[in-house]
C-alpha cells in the first residue's frame, strides 16, 4: 500500500512539474559560470557585462539597489570604480542656495537612474516603463535563462497571424510576445575592451551574468560558507548518529 | 518519580526556593517515555527548534526592517546587501517558515496515523490545532511584510474574504485595512501582529507540553504505558535521538538556505507591490495552498448563502474540524497498525491533501475546478462520514497487551508498516 501511495505521490509531483514547465515557451538552460553549488561569477564575463550594462541598458533602466562601490567586491580597483562612476551624472542637493544640481557620480552613489521619475521614463519609452533591474533575475520565472532568452530571442518578423501593435516588438519568450523594449543588443552594440566579439548571444550572456550578480551579490560568499557549514554539519550529524546507536545499544 | 536530593549546596539552595533543577530532572531527564517511539516522533521537537530560530532571526530582521509601503521592499533588500550576514538572517527566516510547516504537517499526520488525538489527549490535540491557526496567521502576516506583488495581492485577497460577513463585512474590512484599501496602516498592523503572534505560539507550545506531560506520549502501538518495562528515561535516549534528528533537519534546511534560498518563493514577490497592476495569478505560500483550494472550491450559492461566504466558512472549518476529530473518530483502537482499513483511508486522505495543494497552486481553470471540488468534498467526507462510520464497522486486528509485549519477539504485533 505504502509503495503505491509513494508512487502516486511521485507521479503527481511529476505531473505538477511538467504542468508548470509547459507554461510559456521552453527556455534553454544555459551553462552559467555561477550555476551549481560551487559556481562563481566568471570575472571576465562580469566585466564585459558591466560594460554592456553601462553602455546600453543604463540609458533606459535604473539599478537602484546597486552602488558603484559594490563593483569593488568583484575585482574592480578603487580608481577603476571612480572612473566608471564619473561617466554618469547624478542629481544632488539642495546646495547652500537651495538649488538642486548635477555632479559626476561617486563610488558611494547608486547606479545613476536615467530618468527623473517613472512618468519621464514612460514618456521617453512610448508609454512603457523600463523596470528597475536590481533584482530582475530573482523576479522572473526561469531567472537567468529567461533574461538571456529575452535579450537574444527577438524575431524580425512575427508569425504571419500575429498582430503586433505600433511601436512594439516581437519577442519569443516575453509573456504575450509583444514587448515595448526595442531589441537592445544588435550585433556589435558595444566594442568589448577585452577584444571579445560582441555577438548578440555573447552580450546577452555577459549582461545577464552581471544582472545575476546585481540581484545576488552575496552568492559567492553564501555558497562558500554553505559548503563549510554542510561539511561540518554532516560530520556532526554522523557523530550524533553513532552516539545514538551507542546509547541505544544497551536496550533490547 | 522521586524528588532528587541535590548535594551541591548552591543547587540545593536554589532548588529549595525555585525547583528548576527538580523540574528539569522530572521533565527532561527521568521523564518516562515509551521505549518504542519511531522517528515520526522527532518532529515535535524539531518544530520547537525551528520556532526558536524563527523568533531569533525575526528579532534581528526587525532591527533593520522598515514597515512602510515606500521603504519595506527596499529595506528587505538592504538587509540582504548592507547588513552583515543580513542575507543569512533573511534566508534563514524565509526558509524557516517552510521548514516549520513541513515539521508541523508531518507532526500532525503522525498524530492522525497513530490516533494520538484520542482520549486522554484531546486537549493536547486541540491546543495543537490552535497553534496551527496561529502559525497560519503568523506566516500570512509575514508574507506581507516584504511588500512584493504577492505580499500585496495576497493581503488584498485574504482580507477581502471578510466582506463575506453579512451586513458588517465592508466595515470589518475597512477596519482591518485601516483605510479603504490595503495600504500603509495595513502593513503597520500586520508587522505588529507578526511580531506578537510567535510569542503567543511560544506560550501555546508550553501549554501543549504541559498537557503532554500529564498523560505522556502516545506510541506506534497505541497502547498505554503499563509500567517501567515499557519506558525508558528521556535522557539520554531521546535527547540524543532528537539531537540526531535536528542534525538531519538542519542539513535539509541549510541546503535550501545556502544553495537554493528562493526555492519556495514566488518570483513575483521580488517585484515591488503595485496596487495598479494585478498579477496574472495570485498564490499564497505552498503550505497554505490546500486551504486556498478549499476557499475557491465554492462557485455557487447554496440556500441563499453566497459562494464566497461558503468558501470562507469551509476554509476555516477545514482546520477547525481537526479539533472535533477525537469525537468524530469512533474507533476504540488508536494506532493505524491495527486498523487495516483506516490505514488505507489515511493514505487516501493524505493524497487528497496533496491534490488540494496542487489545485490551490494553479489557476482555477478547466478540470481543476471540478478536481478541487471533489477533493474538498472528500476532505470533509473523511472527517464527517468515513471516520465515524469506519470506527464502528471496521474489524480491527488484535491489539497487544502492552508495549513490551508488542516489541519483544513473540509479541502480537509484526514490525511491518511503522
Ligand atoms: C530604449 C530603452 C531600453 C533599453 C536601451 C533597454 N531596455 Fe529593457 N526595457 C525597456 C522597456 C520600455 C521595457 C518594458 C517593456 C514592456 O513592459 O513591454 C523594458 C523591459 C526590460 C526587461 C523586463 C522584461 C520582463 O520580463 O518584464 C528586462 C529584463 C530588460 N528590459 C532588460 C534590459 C537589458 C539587460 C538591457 C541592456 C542590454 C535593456 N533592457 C535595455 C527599455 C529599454
Ligand atoms: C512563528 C514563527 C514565524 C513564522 C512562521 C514567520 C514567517 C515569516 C514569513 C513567511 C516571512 C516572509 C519572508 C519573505 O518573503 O521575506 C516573514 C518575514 C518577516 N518576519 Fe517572520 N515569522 C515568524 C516569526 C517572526 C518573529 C518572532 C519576528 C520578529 C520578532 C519576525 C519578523 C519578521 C520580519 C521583520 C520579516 C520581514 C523581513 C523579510 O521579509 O524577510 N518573524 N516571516
Amino acid at each position: 500500500m505504502r509503495t503505491s501511495i509513494l508512487g502516486a505521490t511521485v507521479a503527481l509531483a511529476l505531473v505538477t512539474g511538467s504542468a508548470t514547465a509547459s507554461e510559456g515557451p521552453k527556455l534553454a538552460a544555459q551553462n552559467w559560470s555561477f550555476g551549481g553549488i560551487f559556481g562563481t561569477f566568471d570575472r571576465a564575463t562580469l566585466r564585459r557585462g558591466v560594460q554592456v550594462y553601462n553602455e546600453v541598458c543604463a540609458s533606459c533602466h535604473s539599478l537602484k539597489l546597486v552602488a558603484y562601490r559594490n563593483l569593488g567586491d568583484v575585482g574592480y580597483g578603487a580608481e577603476e570604480v571612480k572612473a566608471i562612476a564619473a561617466e554618469f551624472e547624478v542629481t544632488d542637493g539642495p546646495n547652500d542656495d537651495g538649488d538642486m544640481f548635477t555632479r559626476p557620480a561617486l563610488p558611494a552613489d547608486r547606479f545613476a537612474a536615467p530618468f527623473e521619475n517613472d512618468k519621464a521614463a514612460r514618456a521617453a519609452n512610448n508609454g512603457a516603463l523600463p523596470p528597475d533591474l536590481s533584482v530582475i533575475t530573482k523576479a522572473r520565472k526561469g531567472g537567468s535563462d529567461y533574461i538571456y532568452a529575452l535579450l537574444s530571442r527577438y524575431a524580425e518578423d512575427p508569425p504571419a497571424d500575429f498582430e503586433l501593435s505600433d511601436g512594439m516588438y516581437y519577442n519569443e519568450v516575453f509573456p504575450g510576445h509583444q514587448i515595448a523594449m526595442s531589441p537592445p543588443l544588435g550585433e556589435d552594440a558595444v566594442e568589448y575592451a577585452d577584444g571579445t566579439k560582441a555577438t548578440t548571444a555573447q552580450m546577452s550572456k555577459d549582461v545577464t551574468t552581471f544582472l545575476v550578480w546585481a540581484a545576488e551579490p552575496e552568492m559567492e560568499e553564501r555558497k562558500r560558507l554553505g559548503i563549510i557549514v554542510m561539511i561540518f554539519l554532516t560530520a556532526l550529524t554522523a557523530m550524533l548518529y553513532a552516539l545514538k546507536r551507542m546509547i541505544w545499544s544497551d536496550l533490547h | 518519580m522521586t524528588t532528587p536530593t541535590w548535594t551541591n549546596p548552591i543547587i540545593k539552595w536554589i532548588d529549595y526556593r525555585l525547583p528548576i533543577f527538580t523540574f528539569t530532572q522530572h521533565h527532561l531527564v527521568e521523564y518516562p517515555t515509551p521505549k518504542n517511539l519511531n522517528y515520526w516522533w522527532n518532529f515535535g521537537s524539531l518544530a520547537g527548534v525551528v520556532l526558536v530560530i524563527m523568533i531569533a532571526t525575526g528579532i534581528f530582521l526587525s532591527m533593520s526592517y522598515t514597515p512602510h509601503v515606500d521603504y519595506a521592499f527596499d529595506s528587505v533588500e538592504r538587509i540582504m546587501r548592507d547588513v552583515n550576514y543580513g542575507w543569512l538572517l533573511r534566508y534563514l527566516h524565509m526558509n524557516g517558515g517552510s521548514m516549520f510547516f513541513i515539521a508541523v504537517y508531518i507532526h500532525v499526520f503522525r498524530g492522525l496515523y497513530y490516533g494520538s488525538y484520542k482520549a486522554p489527549r484531546e486537549i493536547l490535540w486541540i491546543i495543537g490545532v490552535i497553534i496551527l491557526f496561529a502559525m497560519m496567521a503568523t506566516a500570512f502576516t509575514g508574507y506581507v511584510l516584504p511588500w512584493g506583488q504577492m505580499s500585496f495581492w495576497a493581503a488584498t485577497v485574504i482580507t477581502n474574504m471578510f466582506t463575506a460577513v453579512p451586513l458588517v463585512g465592508e466595515a470589518i474590512v475597512n477596519w482591518l485595512w485601516g483605510g479603504f484599501a490595503v495600504g500603509n496602516p495595513t502593513l503597520n498592523r500586520f508587522f505588529s501582529f507578526h511580531y506578537l503572534l510567535p510569542f503567543i505560539i511560544f506560550a501555546l507550545v508550553f501549554v501543549h507540553l504541559w498537557a503532554l506531560h500529564v498523560h505522556k506520549s502516545n506510541n506506534p502501538v497505541g497502547v498505554d504505558m503499563k509500567g517501567p518495562q515499557d519506558t525508558i528515561p528521556f535522557h539520554p535516549y531521546y535527547t540524543i535521538k532528537d539531537a540526531y534528528g535536528m542534525g538531519v533537519l538542519m542539513l535539509v534546511y541549510l541546503a535550501f538556505v545556502f544553495f537554493a534560498p528562493n526555492f519556495f518563493l514566488e518570483p513575483d514577490n521580488y517585484i515591488e507591490a503595485n496596487p495598479l497592476q494585478t498579477p496574472p495569478h495570485i498564490v499564497p505560500e505552498w503550505y497554505l495552498m490546500p486551504f486556498y483550494a478549499i476557499l475557491r472550491a465554492f462557485t455557487q450559492e447554496f440556500l441563499w448563502i453566497p459562494a464566497k461566504v461558503l468558501g470562507v466558512i469551509a476554509m476555516f472549518a477545514s482546520v477547525g474540524i481537526l479539533a472535533l476529530l477525537p469525537w468524530l473518530d469512533t474507533s476504540k483502537v488508536r494506532s493505524a497498525r491495527f486498523r487495516p482499513i483506516y490505514k488505507q483511508v489515511f493514505w487516501l486522505f493524505f493524497v487528497d491533501c496533496l491534490v488540494l495543494g496542487y489545485v490551490g497552486a494553479n489557476p482555477p481553470e478547466g478540470y481543476l475546478i471540478l478536481l478541487g471540488q471533489v477533493a474538498t468534498a472528500y476532505y470533509f467526507l473523511h472527517f464527517l462520514v468515513v471516520m465515524p462510520v469506519l470506527g464502528i464497522m471496521e474489524k480491527t486486528r488484535p491489539v497487544p497487551d502492552s508495549i513490551s509485549a508488542a516489541v519483544t519477539p513473540g509479541g502480537t504485533s509484526g514490525k511491518e508498516d511503522t
